[in-house]
């Protein structure tokens, strides 16, 4: 196991970003989490998290089914906000700047900060509308050829509009499970945000699908900083430079994608990448 | 684990044995007895609905026809013009009264007297005269072809056409009668007379009250009221006079018996005779009542319509609509989506509920003190009545409707939140859409209460007898339910038919209002 994913990490773009033409000094992190703790009502999901997002590099965050991922990824966007019971301490910012600031308008920062849920969600209209309704509420393109442009652009750069080219008119909710993933992920990228977080974002996806969703991630990586949450050790060492792994609602171990899966501090995280626990 | 999955009795017949049979037999019973039970319950509820629709129709059919009667009237200058001149003031004056009223006796010059010939008169509607005025004003060229205007016949006679009065029973007599009318009454003789009364003729002397059915003997072109019997011999009064002189023989002659005595009915036994005369000479046509479905209020049931109450019914549920639906979408979405959750919107939470449990008759109340009383409004107009409902419908609206938004998947709110969607453009791109088929089923329910509810608007005075169709929101109107609450109060059967033709108006606006919902909640299903 451990042999086959040292082979896969041999991809070029996966070992640092020192590597990146002109970003000889390490970059300022996008996101930094400083004692990050998410309850829900009594109950503690995340205990004290410390974590930073690089630009240009994929963190992914890994770990047993209920260990707090999702709870964390949603707290860069502020998505926790919406559940009534949830409540967040710490600090987390983006550029230097509070997320829960009271300056901050929550509506840019979720512009700025995409995310792709974890259960697909698309909405119950048109596959077409789907796409266009996030650079449409944002104005971000003069005319209609525009938006079809985009639209397509995304369609495609997710892997999906091969397959719905002949029917953009169609429900979003007539696709299938992966499809709705994949256009997810392009909704998420149609609105062209500096950071991209992803739940799981290939879990209903054949090899296919999955290796296009990469090259994808991998792609917008060059503008970007990702986060993606993966059950998937393989495509947690393919895709990622950072990878931290939690247990429990706690941040056992970060560090280097290669490091964490080839020599990890931790026996936990050990036991986890070799499937003796999760 | 093991104790459990590895138990050797679980193993083979665990989902194969006798007993898992046996279960599996239980719960199709009880699957069977279920459906059995719904489809019970669902035959019974349209056995019912079946029931009161047939009585309803039944009743109420006949008053979508009347019998009009096309008399040969006499329009002319002496009759309409002023000193010979026709112009409009002159139509507009003229005593289409006395028009209408010589044309009937015209008809039966025989009839003197002046009870008998107000009763003759009584046999058109006493709304004739206004609808002869109102035909000619609106075009005068009619008077050239009198024989085309048709006027209603007065309820009775209507009904009388209609079979509703008594039932008769008809007998042809044998054999010479002889007919000899004098001065104290009619004598009439006959070898089978009794005979052809089915009278023994040995009760002696009989006489026919008008407590009795009555006894009519038509011969020689005559119709005769029996009043006594004895043997072969009576005596009778004239309703319709002998064709040759005073007196005769007659070899054809009809006996007709009218079941429901004179003394019970509006319809006197002359009336009959007079309606069936008109009949004879084909004057009479039975048409399709336009008068009920273009007049308003009226003391005459055959001029009475209900035209005014739907429109009063429209204008006030435009204002119910008008006011109710946004108030309550506005209500409903505020507290669903935006209101924090604290006792203050838990306690208005709790005041909605138990508004929807007010009786309506609260709300009237309400309406009289506020909107009548303080703030000075119309009485019985279309908007305070619409005001009220609304003030009734509006907690069913935003209960609906709070449950339509709830059941909006919390996913898709997340979806457009995640790209950056603001609480507005959540709700009014994603959520209403979604939960606007719910919310127009619940408005609906509410509108569907509102046009059936007469209790509130009896409060603020929508029970007036209006006789014009209201024109705006500010007229004086009444509605639907009140309309038929009004005409059931009415002794006259005509009325009462007239109470049932309104229910079915008034199921078949609610049909429409229904069919509209659903047309809408297509459109907005079809959206994505
Ligand atoms: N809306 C919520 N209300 C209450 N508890 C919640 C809620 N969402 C998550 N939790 C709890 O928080 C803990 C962490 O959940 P979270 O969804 O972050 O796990 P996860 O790591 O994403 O798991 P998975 O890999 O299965 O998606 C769980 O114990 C869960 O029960
Ligand atoms: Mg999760």
């Amino acid at each position: 196991m451990l042999d086959q994913i040292k082979l896969e990490t041999t991809n070029p773009g996966a070992t640092s970003t020192a590597l990146l033409p002109g970003t000889m000094t390490p970059a300022n992190p996008k996101i930094t989490a400083r004692n990050v703790s998410v309850f829900y009502e009594q109950k503690q999901a995340l205990f004290d998290v410390d974590l930073d997002v690089m630009p240009n590099e994929v963190l992914s965050l890994i770990g047993p089914s209920g260990c707090g991922k999702s709870s964390l990824l949603r707290c860069f966007n502020r998505m926790n906000d919406t559940i009534d019971v949830c409540r967040v301490t710490g600090n987390i910012t983006l550029d230097g700047q509070d997320i829960y600031d009271r300056s901050i308008d929550v509506v840019e920062l979720r512009a700025r900060v995409g995310m792709v849920f974890q259960k697909p969600n698309p909405f119950p209209k048109s596959i077409f509308e789907n796409v266009a309704y996030g650079p449409r509420i944002h104005g971000m393109t003069k005319d209609r050829d525009e938006l079809e442009e985009l639209v397509v652009s995304s369609l495609k750069r997710a892997g999906l509009f091969d397959e719905v080219a002949d029917r953009l008119q169609d429900s979003g909710t007539s696709l299938s499970g992966g499809q709705q993933q994949r256009l997810c992920i392009a909704r998420a990228i149609a609105t062209r945000p500096e950071i991209l977080l992803m739940d799981e974002p290939a879990s209903a996806l054949d090899p296919i699908a999955t290796s296009i969703i990469e090259e994808l991630i991998d792609e917008l990586r060059q503008n970007y900083a990702i986060v993606i949450v993966t059950h998937s050790m393989q495509q947690a060492a393919r895709v990622s430079q950072k990878t931290a792994f939690f247990h429990m609602g706690k941040l056992i171990e970060k560090g280097e994608t290669e490091q964490i899966f080839t020599n990890p501090v931790d026996a936990k995280t050990q036991d986890y990448i070799t499937g003796r626990i999760g | 684990m093991t104790d459990f999955f590895d138990s050797p009795a679980n193993k083979s017949s665990l989902h194969t044995g006798m007993e898992a049979r046996e279960r599996l037999r239980a719960r199709y019973r009880a699957e069977w007895m279920f459906k059995a039970l719904g489809l019970g319950a669902i035959g019974v509820s349209v056995g019912f609905l079946l029931f009161l629709f047939t009585t309803i129709f039944m009743q109420g059919w006949p008053a979508f026809t009347h019998n009009f009667v096309a008399l040969p009237l006499e329009l002319n200058a002496q009759t309409l013009g002023d000193e010979g001149v026709i112009s409009e003031e002159s139509l507009s004056g003229a005593d289409y009264d006395a028009i209408v009223r010589t044309a009937i006796r015209e008809q039966f010059p025989e009839v003197s007297g002046r009870t008998a010939k107000r009763t003759l008169s009584g046999l058109i509607s006493p709304g004739a005269p206004v609808l002869l005025r109102e035909a000619l004003l609106a075009d005068p060229e009619r008077r050239n072809a009198p024989n085309a205007i048709t006027l209603p016949l007065s309820d009775f006679a209507d009904l009388y056409l209609k079979g509703q009065i008594s039932r008769s029973t008809y007998r042809t007599g044998e054999g010479e009668l002889a007919i000899e009318v004098s001065e104290t009454g009619v004598l009439i003789s006959g070898a089978d007379l009794a005979a052809g009364l089915e009278s023994s003729g040995a009760d002696g002397k009989i006489s026919l009250s008008r407590e009795m059915p009555s006894l009519l003997l038509y011969a020689g072109g005559g119709v005769f009221k029996l009043e006594t019997l004895e043997g072969n011999l009576a005596t009778a009064r004239i309703l319709s006079p002998l064709d040759a002189g005073e007196t005769t023989k007659a070899l054809d002659w009809q006996v007709r018996l009218i079941e429901v005595p004179e003394a019970n009915r509006k319809f006197s036994d002359r009336e009959i005779v007079w309606t069936d005369k008109l009949v004879e000479r084909q004057l009479v046509q039975a048409k399709f009542n336009t008068l009920f479905f273009t007049r308003g209020a009226s003391r005459e049931p055959e001029m009475a319509g209900i035209l005014g109450a739907v429109v009063g019914t429209a204008l006030t549920l435009v204002v119910t609509l008008g006011l109710s639906f946004p108030l309550g979408v506005a209500a409903a979405v505020y507290l669903e989506e935006f209101a924090p959750r604290n006792r203050l919107t838990a306690l208005v939470e709790v005041n909605i509920n138990n508004l929807a449990a007010v009786p309506s008759i609260v709300f009237g109340l309400l309406g009289l003190a506020v909107f009548l009383t303080f703030f000075g409004m119309p009485r019985s107009a279309p908007l305070v009545g619409g005001m009220v409902l609304a003030l009734m419908t509006l907690p069913t609206i935003i209960i609906a409707s709070r449950a339509a938004l709830r059941a909006v998947p919390p996913s898709i709110r997340e979806a457009a939140l995640g790209i950056g969607a603001s609480k507005m453009q959540v709700v009014v791109h994603h959520v209403l859409p979604l939960a606007m088929p719910g919310i127009l089923t619940g408005t609906i329910i509410g509108m569907a209460q509102a046009l059936g509810e007469t209790a509130p608007l009896l409060m603020i005075g929508m029970v007036a007898f209006v006789v014009d169709i209201p024109g705006g929101f500010t007229d004086p109107a009444t509605v639907l339910p009140v309309q038929i609450f009004m005409w059931a109060d009415f002794p006259e059967p005509a009325f009462q038919q007239r109470t049932s033709a309104a229910i079915m108006v008034l199921l078949a606006f609610l049909v429409v209002m229904n069919a509209l919902a659903v047309v809408l909640r297509k459109q907005f299903e079809r959206r994505w």
